[in-house]
C-alpha cells in the first residue's frame, strides 16, 4: 500500500475502534440509527470541513467558516420572515458565499499575505454582519422547511439517512469528483504540493488560489443552509469557533496541514470522529463536555504527530 | 531601424532587458533559436542566465524587449503562454510537486476534458508514452519524491515534453548527474535534436559545451559577449569570454602563495564521516596554511566543511582541535574552539537579510557569549566599523540592511561575523562564488593576509584556478570521498584533473 | 547614496521613515475624532482616589491584550505564531478560581496562574521547536482543548458554582495605587521586566536572527530550537498574566467563553504595530500602541452610539487596510492608479 493512503487508513481505523468500543459498552450503540443520527447532527460540520479541505490541501487555512455559517443562518431567517422562499434565499447565499471566498482568495494572492490573516478578516467581517442583520434568534417558519426536514432515507436496521445527511453525502460525492477527476483538483494538489513548481508547471495560481477559496466559502454557505434549515432559525452566535472543529475535522481525516496530501474522503471521516466522541459521551451521561473538546485534542495531537513523520518519510521539500 | 526578422529561427529575443531593484539583471541582449539545434548558454553565477531563460518561459516579465516565435510576435505572461507556444523548461532545482504520483506531475494541466475532467486512465497512457520516448521504465503510481534527482530529472524533460514542442530548455540539467547518467541524457538530447527541436542548454561543465552543442551564447554581467558557432570559439576563447580577462591575468593577479612556512597542528580529523554523506577522511590542519579543497560539485567539499564545523554530525571518526579531542557536533561548540565557517549559500545560509550590517557581525561573536551577556551597542558599532573599514565592506553605515548589499559586500560580511569571533581556524565553503572580480581578487588577498596572521584556513571552490593559485596544499574529493592530496610543488591544473579523473573506469 | 555616514539625518525625515509614526499616527486620528463625538471625552477626574476617564478607561481595558501581543509579539519575531492564548487564559483562570476554592494564599495563586501559562508555553514550545510542527498547527492542539482543561478543572472541586471573592484580586482588577488603577502599574512593571529581558541581553537580537533565518542563525552558533521553545514560554507566561487579569475582573472562571478570540486581537495588535508575519522582528512598544489602536477603536464605537457589534467590521477593516498597506503589489496598483490619471 502507498504511504499515501496511510493516513486515511490511520482515520478510518480510529473511527472504527471507536465505534466498536462504543458498541462495546452501550446496548444501542453498533446501530445504524445512530450512524444515521451522527451523520445528520454533523452534517453541517463535515460540508464546512469538505470546503476546508480543499483550502487546506492548498496549504492554506479560512478561519471565515464559523462567522459564513452564522451568517447565512441569520439572513436565511430574516429573509424567512420578510416572505422569501427558504430555497430561492439558499441559492443567494450560496452565491455568496462563492463570491466572499473568491474575493478572499484574489485578495490572498494579490496582496501575497498568509490566509490566516485575510480569512481572520473575513471572520470579523462577517460576524460583524450578524450582528447588523439581527441581534436575536429568529425562526424559520416556511413550510418547505419541514417538508425539507421529513426527507429520508431508510437504512437497513431502523436508522434512517435524513435530509442533512443526504446534502452532505451528496455533496461530498462532488468534492471528491473536484479534487480526483478534474484539472482543478490536481492543481489543488500541485499548489500544496510546491507553490512555486506548480506555477512553472503552468498551474495558474491565482485563478486555482480564487477558485479553492470560492469553493471554500459555497461549502461554508451550504453547511450554514443546512444548518439552519436543521435548526429551523437563524442566530447570530451560531457556528462561533466551527472553523476549529471544520479544520481538526480536516486534520483527523488525514489530510496534512502543510498541504498537498490528503483526501477529501477522508474528511468525512474525520467529521464523524468529531461526532462519534460526543455521541459517545453523551451515552455516558457522567461524563462532562470538557471531554469531547479533550479528546479531540488528543486525537489532533496524535494526527498532527503521526503526520509530521510520514512528511519527513515523503521527503517533501516544504516540508519544514 | 526594426531589422527583418530572421526567418529560419525559430525563436527571436530582440533587446531584451530586464531590471530588479537596484540591480540591471538584463541590458539589451538580443538571443536566436535555431531548430534543431544544441545551442549553450553559458555564464558565470549572476550573468543573467536564469533571468533569460525565466523571460524566455514566461516566469518572469521582461523590462523592455521583444520575442517572436516562429515569426510570431509574443507577450508571454505566465508559464503556460510559453508552454502552449511550445516552449518547455527544466528548470535547475526539479520543479516537480514532490508528494503527487509521477503520473500526476507528468500529466498536470495537460490534460482535460468536459469540465475538466481528467480521466485517469488517459493520463496514465500519456504518461507511459511520454517516459517511453526517453526509455525510462518505473511505477508510474510512486510519488516522484520517491525517486533519486536523476529520475526525476528525466521526469521532469519527459514532462516537459510536448508533441508540438519546439523548443527544450534545459537549465544545468548535469548538476547532479554521473557520468553515465549524462551520457544518457546526450543521448536523448541528440534525439530531440534529429527531430527538429530546439535545445538550449545551460551548464557550467565546459567539457559538456563542447560535446553536444552547435552554437555557444556567453552572457556576463547582464550583457551578452557574442554568440558563434562551438567549432569557432576554442576553449581558452571561451574562458576569457566568461571572466573577461585572460586566464593567465587572473592567475597573475591571485597567485601570492604563502612562504611556506607554517605553523604547528591546529586540527585534525581521524576518519571523521557520514553514513551516504561523506565517507570517513583524515585531514590536518596547520597554522598559517590555506588548504584548498577541490572537486566537482556535489562531491562532499561542503559537507567536509560542515563535518568539521558540526552543522553535519559525523557518525565515524573523531575531530583533535589543539590537542584535545572533541566529541563536539554543533557549531556553538565549534566557535568555543576557535573554528568558524563561512557557508557557501549566503541567502539561505549566511545572512539574516533583515537584520543590519552590524547585528550580523556580531552574532556569532554574541553567541559564543552567550545570550546573558550582551555586547553593548557601544561596542558593537565598534566591532562593526571595524570590519567594515578592515574588509572594505561598501556601506554608508553599519545599519543598513544586509539584504540590500551587493553579493561580494554580502560575503565580506560572512567573512567578518567569522573573525569577529575570533578563530584560529576558518573555514571558507566558495568564498568567491557569484560575485564580481573586483570582490573575488579582494577576498582572494584576503584570504592570504589570514594566513599570514596565522591562522589556519580550509577553502572549497568550485573554480580550479582559484584553487590552484590560492592554495599551500590542495585536498581532492571525488563521489563524497577524499581521494588524495597535493603538496605545494605539485598543485597545477592538470594534476588536479587528472585525480579527479583518475582511475575512473565508468 | 554618499558613502559617509550621517548621523543628522533632519528629524522630521526620520520620523516620516520611521515604521513608528504609522500606528501612532492611527492612535492619534482616532483619538481627534473622539473628541469630535464627544466633548467631554479627554476629560479626566478623579473619583475615590482614582483617576477615571475615557483615555484612562482605553488603557485600562487594553491592558489584558497588551500582555498577550507582548507575548505574541515575540513569537511571531520567530516567525511563528501561538493561537493557544486564549486557552492558556482559561486554563489560568480556572486555577485561579479553584485554589482560591482550595483556600491558597491568594498572592501564592498569582504564582500558580503564571507558572500554568509557562508550562503551557513549554508544551507548545516542545511541539513546535523539538517535534518541528509548524507552529500554527502545534498551537491549534492547545487552542481547540485547552478550554477542555479549563472545564475540567472547574469540575475537581465540583464545578457548580467557580466565582469566588478575592479582595486581593479585587485590588487588581478596580483598584488603584496613587490614582493610577493598579493593574496600569502592573502592566508597566511586566514591560519593563519584558524590555529588560528582550533587549538588555542578546535573546531579542537571538529572536530575530532565527525569525529571519533559523539555518543562518544555527550555523552562526545559536541554538535556533532553544530559542524558539523560551519565546512560547514567554508567550504562555505572560498569556498567564493577562488570565490573572480577566479573572480578576469576572470574580469567576469561565473556560467557555473567557477571551474568546484574544489570539485575534493580539496577532493584530502586533501588525498594526508593524511586525511582519514573516518574523525577524520585534517591537515591543509598538505592539502596545497596536493594542492601544485596537482598544480606542472599540471605545470609540461604544461612545459613538453604535451597537458595540460593529465593532466587528471595523476591526476588519483595520486589518484589511493595514494589509492592503503592506503588500507591494497592492501599493503599485495604486501608485499606477494616480500615475495613469496624471499621465492623461
Amino acid at each position: 500500500m502507498s504511504k499515501k493512503y496511510l493516513p486515511l487508513a490511520a482515520t478510518i481505523a480510529v473511527f472504527l475502534a471507536i465505534f466498536l468500543i462504543g458498541g462495546a459498552n452501550y446496548n444501542n450503540f453498533l446501530t445504524t440509527r445512530v450512524l444515521g443520527n451522527i451523520l445528520a447532527d454533523n452534517s453541517f460540520i463535515i460540508i464546512a470541513a469538505i470546503g476546508a479541505t480543499f483550502v487546506i490541501l492548498s496549504g492554506g487555512i479560512d478561519l471565515s467558516i464559523g462567522s459564513m455559517i452564522g451568517f447565512v443562518g441569520v439572513c436565511m431567517a430574516v429573509l424567512d420572515s420578510m416572505g422569501w422562499n427558504p430555497v430561492a434565499t439558499a441559492l443567494v447565499m450560496l452565491v455568496f458565499g462563492i463570491l466572499f471566498g473568491a474575493l478572499q482568495g484574489y485578495i490572498i494572492d494579490f496582496c501575497n499575505i498568509q490566509p490566516f490573516i485575510v480569512t481572520l478578516a473575513g471572520l470579523f467581517l462577517l460576524r460583524g454582519m450578524c450582528f447588523m442583520v439581527t441581534l436575536d434568534s429568529v425562526p424559520i417558519r416556511h413550510d418547505w422547511v419541514a417538508d425539507y426536514a421529513s426527507w429520508k432515507i431508510g437504512l437497513p436496521g431502523k436508522g434512517v439517512l435524513r435530509s442533512s445527511a443526504i446534502v452532505m453525502l451528496v455533496s461530498l460525492v462532488v468534492a471528491i469528483y473536484i479534487a480526483h477527476f478534474t484539472r482543478f483538483g490536481s492543481a489543488v494538489y500541485a499548489i500544496g504540493g510546491d507553490r512555486e513548481s506548480a506555477r512553472l508547471m503552468g498551474v495558474n495560481v491565482r485563478r486555482t488560489t480564487v477558485k479553492i477559496y470560492a469553493l471554500g466559502g459555497f461549502y461554508s454557505a451550504l453547511a450554514g443552509v443546512v444548518y439552519a434549515l436543521y435548526t429551523s432559525s437563524g442566530y447570530p452566535l451560531a457556528g462561533s469557533t466551527l472553523e476549529l472543529s471544520a479544520i481538526a475535522a480536516v486534520v483527523l481525516g488525514g489530510t496534512l496541514l502543510t498541504g498537498g496530501v490528503g483526501m477529501v474522503a477522508g474528511t468525512l471521516f474525520g467529521g464523524m470522529i468529531l461526532g462519534l466522541i460526543s455521541t459517545l459521551i453523551i451515552f455516558n451521561g457522567s461524563l462532562n463536555s470538557a471531554w469531547i473538546l479533550i479528546s479531540s485534542g488528543v486525537l489532533l495531537f496524535a494526527f498532527i504527530v503521526m503526520h509530521r513523520f510520514l512528511v519527513s518519510s515523503f521527503d517533501l521539500k516544504g516540508a519544514k | 531601424m526594426v531589422a527583418e526578422i530572421d526567418q529560419s529561427a525559430c525563436i527571436e529575443m530582440r533587446q531584451i532587458s530586464k531590471s530588479f531593484p537596484g540591480v540591471k539583471a538584463l541590458d539589451s541582449v538580443d538571443f536566436k533559436l535555431y531548430p534543431g539545434e544544441v545551442h549553450a548558454l553559458l555564464g558565470e553565477n549572476g550573468a543573467g542566465k536564469s533571468t533569460l531563460i525565466k523571460i524566455l518561459t514566461g516566469a518572469l516579465e521582461r523590462s523592455t524587449g521583444d520575442i517572436w516565435v516562429d515569426h510570431n510576435k509574443c507577450d508571454f505572461r505566465t508559464t503556460g503562454d510559453a508552454q502552449s507556444a511550445g516552449i518547455s523548461t527544466v528548470y535547475q532545482e526539479v520543479n516537480l510537486i514532490p508528494a503527487m504520483s509521477v503520473t500526476k506531475n507528468l500529466t498536470l494541466e495537460k490534460i482535460s476534458g468536459r469540465f475538466g475532467y481528467v480521466s485517469w486512465r488517459k493520463a496514465r497512457t500519456m504518461a507511459r508514452e511520454k517516459l517511453k520516448r526517453l526509455n525510462v521504465d518505473i511505477d508510474i503510481e510512486q510519488p516522484v519524491g520517491s525517486y533519486s534527482v536523476a529520475i526525476q530529472q528525466l521526469v521532469a524533460i519527459a514532462r516537459a515534453l510536448d508533441d508540438d514542442t519546439k523548443v527544450l530548455v534545459l537549465d544545468e540539467p548535469t548538476a547532479s548527474l554521473d557520468a553515465q547518467e549524462t551520457a544518457n541524457l546526450f543521448a536523448i538530447i541528440n534525439d530531440l535534436k534529429s527531430k527538429g527541436i530546439a535545445v538550449v542548454f545551460i551548464t557550467h561543465f565546459l567539457d559538456q559545451v563542447y560535446a553536444i552543442s552547435d552554437r555557444i551564447t556567453v552572457l556576463r554581467n547582464g550583457k551578452k559577449v557574442g554568440t558563434d558557432l562551438a567549432t569557432n570559439i576554442s576553449r581558452k576563447d571561451l574562458i576569457a569570454m566568461m571572466i573577461g580577462r585572460e586566464l593567465g591575468d587572473v592567475e597573475a593577479a591571485f597567485s601570492t602563495k604563502g612562504t611556506g612556512a607554517t605553523g604547528e597542528t591546529v586540527l585534525q580529523a581521524n576518519q571523521l564521516g557520514k553514513k551516504r554523506t561523506l565517507d570517513g577522511f583524515d585531514l590536518e590542519l596547520k597554522a598559517g596554511e590555506a588548504v584548498g579543497l577541490a572537486g566537482l560539485l556535489g562531491s562532499g567539499r561542503t559537507e567536509m566543511c560542515k563535518l568539521i564545523f558540526g552543522a553535519i554530525k559525523a557518525d565515524t571518526g573523531n575531530l583533535v582541535v589543539f590537542g584535545n579531542s572533541t566529541n563536539r557536533t554543533n557549531p556553538r561548540n565549534s566557535l568555543d574552539l576557535g573554528i568558524a565557517f563561512c557557508p557557501e549559500d549566503r541567502k539561505s545560509e549566511g545572512l539574516v537579510g533583515e537584520l543590519s550590517i552590524r547585528e550580523n557581525i556580531i552574532i556569532s561573536m554574541q553567541s559564543k557569549q552567550g545570550w546573558l551577556k550582551p555586547i553593548s551597542r557601544k561596542e558593537q558599532e565598534r566591532i562593526a566599523d571595524e570590519m567594515i573599514a578592515s574588509l572594505g565592506i561598501a556601506t554608508p553605515d553599519a545599519d543598513k540592511p544586509v539584504g540590500q548589499l551587493s553579493g561580494g559586500n554580502q560575503q565580506k560580511v560572512v567573512l567578518a561575523r567569522a573573525l569577529a569571533s575570533s578563530p584560529k581556524i576558518l573555514l571558507l565553503d566558495e568564498p568567491t562564488r557569484g560575485i564580481d572580480v573586483g570582490a573575488h581578487a579582494e577576498i582572494l588577498t584576503l584570504i592570504r593576509k589570514l594566513c599570514e596572521q596565522g591562522l589556519a584556513l580550509l577553502v572549497a571552490s568550485s573554480e580550479l584556478d582559484e584553487v590552484v593559485a590560492s592554495s599551500d596544499r590542495v585536498v581532492v574529493l571525488r563521489d563524497r570521498a577524499k581521494i588524495g592530496e597535493l603538496q605545494a610543488g605539485s598543485i597545477t591544473r592538470d594534476n588536479i584533473i587528472q585525480m579527479i579523473a583518475g582511475t575512473d573506469n565508468v | 547614496m554618499s558613502s559617509v555616514s550621517q548621523p543628522s539625518t533632519p528629524v522630521w525625515k526620520r520620523i516620516s521613515q520611521s515604521r513608528a509614526i504609522w500606528p501612532i499616527l492611527a492612535l492619534v486620528v482616532i483619538l481627534i475624532v473622539d473628541g469630535f463625538i464627544s466633548p467631554n471625552f479627554y476629560n479626566i477626574r478623579i473619583v475615590e482616589g482614582r483617576l477615571f476617564g475615557n483615555l484612562i478607561d482605553i488603557v485600562y481595558r487594553a491592558v489584558p491584550t497588551a500582555l498577550v501581543a507582548l507575548g505574541m509579539a515575540i513569537v511571531i519575531g520567530t516567525k511563528g505564531i501561538d493561537l493557544s492564548v486564549g486557552s492558556i487564559i482559561a486554563i489560568s483562570g480556572a486555577i485561579i478560581a479553584w485554589r482560591i476554592q482550595a483556600g491558597d494564599n491568594h498572592v501564592v495563586i498569582l504564582a500558580y496562574a503564571v507558572i500554568a501559562g509557562g508550562l503551557c508555553g513549554v508544551w507548545n514550545g516542545t511541539l513546535v521547536a523539538f517535534l518541528g510542527i509548524q507552529p500554527i498547527i502545534a498551537t491549534l492542539i492547545l487552542m481547540v482543548s485547552g478550554r477542555g482543561v479549563g472545564m475540567l478543572i472547574n469540575l475537581i472541586y465540583g464545578g457548580t458554582d467557580p466565582s469566588f471573592e478575592s479582595a486581593f484580586l479585587q485590588g487588581l482588577s478596580t483598584g488603584s495605587i496613587g490614582y493610577i488603577p493598579t493593574r496600569i502599574l502592573l502592566f508597566i512593571a511586566i514591560f519593563i521586566a519584558l524590555w529588560l529581558v528582550v533587549r538588555k541581553t542578546a535573546l531579542g537580537l537571538f529572536v530575530e536572527s532565527v525569525g529571519g533565518n533559523a539555518a543562518a542563525s544555527n550555523l552562526a552558533g545559536i541554538n535556533a530550537r532553544r530559542i524558539i521553545f523560551v519565546s512560547y514560554v514567554i508567550c504562555g507566561v505572560m498569556a498567564g498574566w493577562a488570565g490573572m487579569i480577566m479573572t480578576a475582573d469576572t470574580h469567576t472562571s469561565d473556560p467557555v467563553s473567557v477571551a474568546l478570540y484574544i489570539e485575534l486581537d493580539a496577532i493584530l495588535a502586533v501588525v498594526i504595530g508593524g511586525g511582519s508575519l514573516m518574523g525577524g522582528r520585534i517591537y515591543l512598544g509598538m505592539t502596545v500602541i497596536g493594542a492601544l489602536v485596537i482598544q480606542a477603536l472599540t471605545t470609540s464605537i461604544l461612545i459613538s452610539g453604535l451597537p458595540p457589534e460593529y465593532n466587528l467590521i471595523i476591526k476588519a477593516l483595520v486589518v484589511l487596510f493595514v494589509l492592503l498597506l503592506q503588500s507591494d503589489n497592492a501599493r503599485k496598483q495604486i501608485v499606477a492608479l494616480f500615475r495613469g490619471k496624471h499621465n492623461e
